[in-house]
């Protein structure tokens, strides 16, 4: 317990930031946020949110939650839409290599805390683990309305009916809820709450989970909460009740049917390929021996992962 | 207006307060998040005064000088009061409707939930804290309890509360989402009662 703590702040003296960048003042306001919005599940709770050394829309709401919520001996995890291996989540999770010094993991199931950008990991989450979501657009209502002091009395005095016009405006038009992320959730029977651009597919998953999930919202000032084992439920009418995206393909990979694909284009003759998003998912499985229809074409993979293929694993 | 601290008899704060007031965080955010299981605060304070560790380590955590704080009779003391604004710089106030943070240590001579803050329809984040130090953690009268954090429900048996308190909390769960929250404190363990759990006997 004292070893990395020492480390930790021995660290702290070689580098001119506190550890984990923001300062003491502010991890304490945003904690006592956090737990507020714990305590009334999708309560979009005001915050004082700092300027971060990156632009606003780069995931600075999660990133100042996530410095608040992280310790000397946590390990952290970070995704872009399922992926460890794209920009935002490669800086961001080098960013606090660098002012936390902390531990970092693609590996759903060894990480203590997963930022995220739009997706929920396939591997289920378990107690412990703490699920912090980046959003863009906190307020679900304001496609309909967008007069902030309206959104808040709507908010205030459950006035929810327009969000139920919209859903059937979808019906009347196309046929069905056409709506495929950002699909409006209720949180605990009280407040509408946007799920944050996941795909509707992650929507499930948020229902029950014994994880903690944190929502920050950098530019919008914004932290709501779905705490483990509450009661999420995504809109629905009951005779056009919510369902999930399905895929007629499997993933070309690893040949998974239970997860979340990525439709990537291959060639300029139109030839096409489905992946698992989850890219930690998709490797785990391979690993396990798992191979799609392809067979793992290698020049695919070559394509699709060229890093896997050049250094083994992560190295940065 | 200056006036010169005397900080003769002042307890220690934490001994590592970046680490310690993190790791004290975790637990205080664990306990809101699976309601009903105490959690252990492992960072280690001084006792002080009639405050228990724990109480303690939760205001080195949470509170600060955007933070009013009221303190019930029995803590209202000068080391405490001196304790709290060296180490958290907390502004103290004298009616409870105003605090943020409310520290109880004697829970039979408490107010009437009622009197603390519910905060409002549109504000219900405002609502008072109130952190309750109770004598032991168990062994009081069974209450289910029900809400988010909780599979089914789990009961909890905290000591020492007023024959009023489960009573007020069905009214003060009926405000939700307004409504105070409740933090349990006993020697090193705090358990959360968030104002979304309801509490029956």
């Amino acid at each position: 317990m004292t070893g990395p703590h020492d480390n930790a702040a021995g660290r702290s003296f070689r580098q001119p930031y506190n550890f984990a960048y923001l300062d003491e003042q502010s991890k304490r306001m945003i904690r006592r946020c956090i737990l507020k919005s714990m305590a009334v599940p999708g309560l979009q709770v005001p915050f004082g949110s700092r300027e971060m050394p990156l632009a606003y829309g780069w995931g600075t709401g999660g990133i100042q939650v996530t410095a608040s919520v992280i310790g000397p001996n946590d390990t952290l995890k970070v995704i872009d839409q399922g992926a460890d291996d794209a920009t935002n989540a490669v800086s961001i999770r080098r960013f606090f290599k660098r002012v936390a010094g902390i531990a970092t993991t693609e590996i759903t199931e060894a990480a203590t805390i997963i930022q995220t950008r739009h997706r929920v990991p396939e591997t289920p989450l378990k107690e412990g683990q703490i699920i912090v979501y980046q959003v863009p657009s906190p307020e679900p209502l304001r496609r309909l309305e967008p007069r902030d002091s309206e959104t808040r009395k709507m908010h205030a005095y459950a006035e929810y009916g327009l969000m139920s016009v919209e859903l059937y405006e979808d019906i009347a038009r196309f046929g069905h809820i056409a709506t495929t992320n950002s699909y409006p959730v209720m949180t605990n029977g009280r407040y509408l709450m946007s799920p944050s651009p996941i795909p509707k597919f992650d929507n499930p998953k948020i229902a029950n989970n014994p994880a903690i999930q944190l929502f920050g919202a950098g530019r919008e000032k914004r932290i709501y909460a779905v705490p483990p084992y509450t009661q999420v439920q995504s809109l629905d009418f009951e005779d056009h009740p919510f369902r999930v995206q399905r895929w007629r393909q499997c993933c070309s990979l690893c040949g998974a049917t239970d997860s979340y694909l990525d439709e990537i284009v291959m060639s300029d003759k139109g030839r096409r390929m489905f992946v698992c998003s989850d890219t930690d998912y998709c490797t785990t499985r391979r690993n396990h021996g798992h191979l799609g229809p392809d067979r793992g074409d290698p020049a695919d993979i070559e394509l699709l992962l060229p890093s896997k293929i050049a250094t083994g694993s992560e190295s940065r | 207006m200056i006036s010169v601290l005397d900080t003769a008899g002042l307890e220690p704060g934490f001994a590592n307060p970046v680490f310690d007031s993190q790791d004290t965080f975790r637990r205080v955010l664990d306990a809101y998040a699976y309601v009903g299981r105490p959690q252990t605060l492992v960072s280690a304070t001084a006792a002080v005064g009639p405050l228990d560790p724990a109480t303690a380590a939760v205001c080195l955590t949470l509170a600060d000088c955007e933070t009013p704080v009221w303190l019930d009779s029995r803590s209202n003391l000068p080391s405490v009061r001196k304790y709290l604004g060296f180490h958290c710089g907390v502004p103290f106030v004298d009616s409870v409707e105003r605090s943020t943070f409310a520290i109880v240590a004697n829970p039979m001579t408490m107010p009437r939930l009622a009197e603390f803050n519910p905060g409002t329809e549109l504000e219900p984040q405002v609502s008072t804290t109130i952190v309750v130090q109770v004598p032991s953690l168990n062994g009081g009268p069974p209450v289910r309890w029900r809400g988010p954090g909780i599979q089914r429900e789990v009961s909890v048996d905290v000591d020492g509360l007023a024959s009023w308190f489960w009573e007020d909390w069905e009214l003060n769960h009926e405000l939700y989402p307004s409504g105070v929250d409740v933090l349990f404190t006993s020697g090193n363990a705090i358990i959360a009662l968030p104002r979304s759990i309801s509490g029956e006997i």
